[in-house]
């Protein structure tokens, strides 16, 4: 760690793993609801539980992000942050609002909720991961400002290079596009259309700035590979990404009610949106084989090249299953899109957020990486999760094909829910898988608490 | 730069695939529809397109002999023919617009506005790319021995040239 200010990181990383478990604990409830419908019922309805899996996801990833902003700006810019103490003030603001707003999902009914928080001065609620209340939402807004603010000061100020500027570029990108939380027109057809433009922008467009900064920032520190020669891949890689990724979008318009021509433009550019994550691919594998030092944190290693292939499986191969028009006519809702959430996020931004985490927590430590035992359990917890979400992944494509089949296919359709109980097998292994996963994180954090001979800060 | 260029050859190259199937599935449309089309202006638009390129070549030429305002000139006289093609295509555009012919008419329409708007950028893009290289030409930023951004910018703005000389008869003539 280079600048004191840089140690703000830490809170954040913590919180985000504290909630990546409840994240997974709330997935676990959920994959038995599919299975035992009224598990936990009434205390945990279904549309609870996966309000707040989906929810803790994207707050956790958030948390990660910002994290590993306050880490990565600084030290790219060769300066302290411009504020650390609005940083902290930030994160505290943050965790106190994520908490109460789930707390709120679990504890007062959803109507109820909305009713408490001032929806019907501005109707932004009930709408699939914009479900926060107003004031959560506002907070968010507040909480990103004043750290759009705290590091692009600090930029300014500082060493601009690519990789700063190119996570500025995307946290801007992340802050401005949440603002279509707040439009929620009367019209349905506008509603979904500007609906997509929050989280599913995020993750074809600004995100992947966010991943690829990041990305780059630590095969940098790893591999000790020339800054212009991963700079290069990093502008090519976005500029790819944003071109594919914005248009690329129209494959979420097909059925919506918007005009026809979103089927082919959608359909030709979200075909090409694989490029930039396979380039990633190449990008992480190149720079590795091309390393001038052995870092000691080899477990860092393993997350940057693992996000590499995964983000390329997830959200590139199992996206491009489904995102013809064609195909996603019979596709679309299903468990095959279920697939490609789960293994998109986790490996494109689950695995990209704990790169980061395990390059930067044992510099903030004090020392250059664990113990070798702490690495070897961190190794065993990225292939635990990592195999898990393979299968999850699976299972959940074998599901969707089923489901599909018995439900939009075959020669006398079923109904949703007699389909859903044909295709039960498939959600116990699922949940099995599951298991695994938690498994792996809780090794995960057993790795933190494991002592043993470090190596020194370099 | 290469890399780019191919990623866009490709993006147009599937498109004139899924133009072809379209076409394919629905013959009659197509030929009907494309006789409402300006082949006139599209025709002008190509002789242009051919035109700026040639100047550009010669830009290119000029400064392998270090002759950076001549190739300003050149390069200047290449945006000229690109600012042309743009405001016939827009006088198209804006006449169809008047016809009440829109992306949703029907699919031959999507094709020519929608890939006919997608080239329109590309002009635009590939003007700016020529501007930035010009301005840096003029202020004595290339040599005979160092140019090569004069090359990238010259080979972006064939692609846009080639896209378009197989975008003109596929759309505005084969039937």
């Amino acid at each position: 760690m280079k600048y004191q200010s840089q140690a703000v990181a830490k809170p954040y990383f913590i919180a985000a793993i504290g909630l990546f478990v409840g994240q997974i604990v709330f997935g676990l409830i959920m994959g038995l609801q599919y299975v035992v419908g009224d598990f936990l019922f009434p205390a945990i309805p279904f549309n609870v539980a996966r309000m707040v899996h989906t929810n803790l996801l994207i707050v956790w990833l958030l948390f990660g992000f910002m994290g590993a902003a306050y880490y990565l700006i600084p030290e790219e810019s060769e300066r302290e942050l411009y504020s650390p103490k609005l940083a902290m003030l930030m994160f505290w603001i943050f965790l106190i609002a994520g908490a109460l707003t789930i707390l709120g999902y679990l504890f007062v009914p959803y109507a109820k909720l909305a009713e408490m928080t001032g929806n019907d001065l501005l109707a932004t609620m009930g709408r699939e991961f914009l479900e926060q209340p107003l004031p959560t939402k506002v907070g968010i807004v507040i909480v990103a400002l004043a750290m759009l603010f705290n590091l692009s000061m600090t930029v300014l100020r500082g060493r601009k290079t690519a990789i700063n500027l190119v996570m500025l570029l995307g946290l801007w990108g992340l802050a401005i596009f949440f603002l279509f939380s707040f439009y929620n027109p009367a019209n349905l057809v506008k509603d979904k259309f500007y609906w997509w433009w929050v989280v599913h922008l995020w993750v074809e467009g600004v995100w992947e700035l966010i991943m690829g900064a990041m990305l780059a920032f630590v095969l940098i520190k790893v591999t000790g590979v020339d800054r212009e020669v991963i700079e290069k891949w990093l502008y090519v890689i976005i500029a790819m990404a944003l071109i594919t990724g914005l248009i690329g979008m129209g494959h979420h318009y097909y059925w919506i009610g918007t005009p026809s021509y979103w089927q082919w433009w959608g359909s030709v550019f979200s075909a090409l949106e694989p490029i930039p994550f396979f380039m990633m691919t190449l990008f992480a594998f190149n720079m590795v084989n091309r390393r001038r030092r052995e870092h000691p944190n080899k477990a860092a290693v393993l997350w940057a090249l693992g996000t590499g292939v995964m983000a390329f499986l997830g959200a590139g191969v199992w996206g491009f299953l489904h995102t013809l028009a064609p195909v996603n006519f019979y596709t679309h809702g299903s468990q095959i899109t279920a697939a490609h959430g789960h293994m998109a996020f986790y490996g494109a931004y689950v695995m990209v957020v704990i790169t980061m985490i395990s390059y930067t927590m044992p510099l903030m430590r004090g020392r250059a990486a664990n113990s070798k035992t702490a690495q070897v359990v961190e190794m065993w917890s990225f292939w635990l999760m990592t195999v898990a979400m393979v299968f999850i992944t699976l299972f959940l494509t074998a599901a969707g094909v089923l489901q599909i089949w018995l439900q939009r296919i075959a020669a006398e359709p079923m109904g949703f829910m007699a389909a859903q109980d044909q295709v039960a097998l498939f959600y116990w292994m699922r949940e099995i898988s599951g298991l695994v996963f938690f498994v792996g994180l809780v090794l995960y954090i057993t790795s933190f608490f494991i002592k043993g001979k470090e190596a020194p800060a370099g | 730069m290469w890399f780019f260029i191919f990623a866009e050859l490709l993006v147009f190259g599937i498109f004139f695939l899924a133009y072809a199937f379209a076409r394919a599935r629905n013959v009659e449309l197509f030929n009907a529809s494309q006789l409402q089309l300006d082949r006139l202006s599209g025709a002008i638009n190509t002789a242009l397109l051919v035109t700026s390129s040639y100047f550009v070549v010669r830009a290119v030429e000029r400064i392998h002999h270090g002759a950076a305002r001549a190739c300003a000139y050149w390069l200047a006289a290449a945006m000229a023919c690109g600012g042309a093609f743009l405001l016939l295509k827009l006088g198209e555009l804006g006449a169809k617009m008047e016809a009440d012919i829109s992306m949703s008419t029907n699919t031959f329409f999507m094709f020519y506005i929608g890939l006919g708007f997608f080239h329109f950028m590309h002009v635009v893009l590939g003007m700016v790319i020529l501007g930035a290289v010009a301005l840096k030409a003029w202020r004595g930023g290339y040599s005979a021995a160092e140019h090569t951004g004069v090359e990238t910018g010259a080979s972006y703005w064939h692609m846009v040239d080639l896209v378009w000389i197989v975008l003109f008869p596929l759309i505005y003539v084969l039937r």
